[in-house]
C-alpha cells in the first residue's frame, strides 16, 4: 500500500494505492491521520480509487481513522469508493456513518 | 511438457486439494488466489469468486490471529472440497478454539464503530452455510460452503 499526500482548497487528500489488508500495512492509513492531526489538518478525504483490495481489518482502519478524526473535532470523508467496497461497508451498516462521494469537487466543496 | 488446458473428462468435477502452511499473514494473498482460481474451476461467476476468496482470507486470517496466535510453528489447513454443484471449504488451526456465540454483533450500534469483529460476519454473509466444530486433536475448523445454484442475482452487472 502506498499514501500520497496533496492539500486541494485547505483539505488534505490522501490518495490510497494499492492493498488496505492485514500485515499490509493498513495501519499506515492510522498513522497517517493522527500525523495529519498533529500538525492541525483536520479535513481529511481518503480518496479510494485506486484500492486494489480490502479486507475486515482494512475496514476496521478506516473505521478507526474516522473516530480519531472525529474524536479531535475534525471530519474524515471518503470519495470513490470501489463496488466492492461500497457493498463492505453497506452490509456492515458503515455507508451511514461515512460521508461518501462519487467525485472530488463535491467531496472537497463539502468540507466548506 | 505441453500446456494444454485440461479439458472434458479430465477436468476433476470432485475432487479435494489440501494446503498447509504456517501462521503467517504473508501466505494470504497466494491462498485468496487460489481459492479464486478453485472457483474459476467449479464454475462460479466473477463475483461469487471474488466473495469466495474474501471469505477464505478472512476464515485464515482468525486461524492464523486468533486460533494459531501468530505462531510461526502451529499450522493452517485450507480443505478445498470441490462437488459439481458446490464447493466446501474447511479451514483448521491448531489453537484453543472459540465460542462463536461470543463474538459481538458488528451491527449493534454499540459496536458499529469498533475497529475489529466484521471478518466473521462477512463470512456469514457471503457464503451459503457456515460452521464450526472443535477438531478431536484440539484446534478449530470452520467449514464454509457455497453453492452453484445459489449465486445472488446481480452478480452479472459487473461495473
Amino acid at each position: 500500500m502506498r499514501i500520497d499526500t496533496r492539500t486541494v482548497n485547505g483539505v488534505t487528500v490522501l490518495d490510497i494505492h494499492g492493498k488496505v489488508t492485514i500485515g499490509e500495512g493498513s495501519v499506515e492509513i492510522r498513522n497517517k491521520v493522527r500525523e495529519l492531526l498533529g500538525e492541525g489538518n483536520k479535513n481529511i478525504l481518503l480518496n479510494l480509487g485506486d484500492v486494489s483490495y480490502v479486507d475486515s481489518s482494512g475496514i476496521g482502519e478506516l473505521v478507526s481513522s474516522f473516530t480519531t478524526v472525529t474524536n479531535q473535532g475534525g471530519q474524515l470523508k471518503l470519495v470513490n469508493l470501489t463496488r466492492r467496497l461500497r457493498e463492505l461497508l453497506a452490509i456492515t451498516k458503515l455507508l451511514t456513518v461515512f460521508d461518501c462521494y462519487e467525485d472530488e469537487d463535491t467531496a472537497v466543496q463539502s468540507f466548506s | 511438457m505441453e500446456s494444454e488446458q485440461i479439458t472434458g473428462q479430465d477436468r476433476v468435477t470432485n475432487g479435494e486439494v489440501e494446503i498447509f502452511f504456517g501462521s503467517r499473514f504473508g501466505y494470504l494473498d497466494l491462498i485468496q488466489d487460489f481459492s479464486e482460481a478453485i472457483g474459476r474451476w467449479v464454475g462460479f461467476d466473477e463475483d461469487s469468486r471474488y466473495w469466495i476468496g474474501l471469505s477464505i482470507r478472512e476464515s485464515v486470517t482468525n486461524a492464523i490471529q486468533h486460533g494459531n496466535k501468530l505462531d510461526e510453528s502451529k499450522k493452517v489447513s485450507v480443505r478445498f472440497q470441490i462437488m459439481p454443484d458446490r464447493l466446501v471449504i474447511c479451514v483448521q488451526d491448531q489453537g484453543e478454539g472459540f465460542d462463536d456465540s461470543e463474538i459481538p454483533d458488528p451491527l449493534d450500534p454499540e459496536n458499529l464503530l469498533k475497529p475489529s469483529g466484521r471478518g466473521i460476519f462477512y463470512v456469514r454473509s457471503f457464503m451459503d452455510d457456515v460452521r464450526y466444530r472443535a477438531l478431536p486433536g484440539g484446534g478449530l475448523e470452520m467449514r464454509m460452503e457455497k453453492r452453484l445454484d445459489h449465486q445472488k442475482e446481480g452478480d452479472e452487472n459487473e461495473n
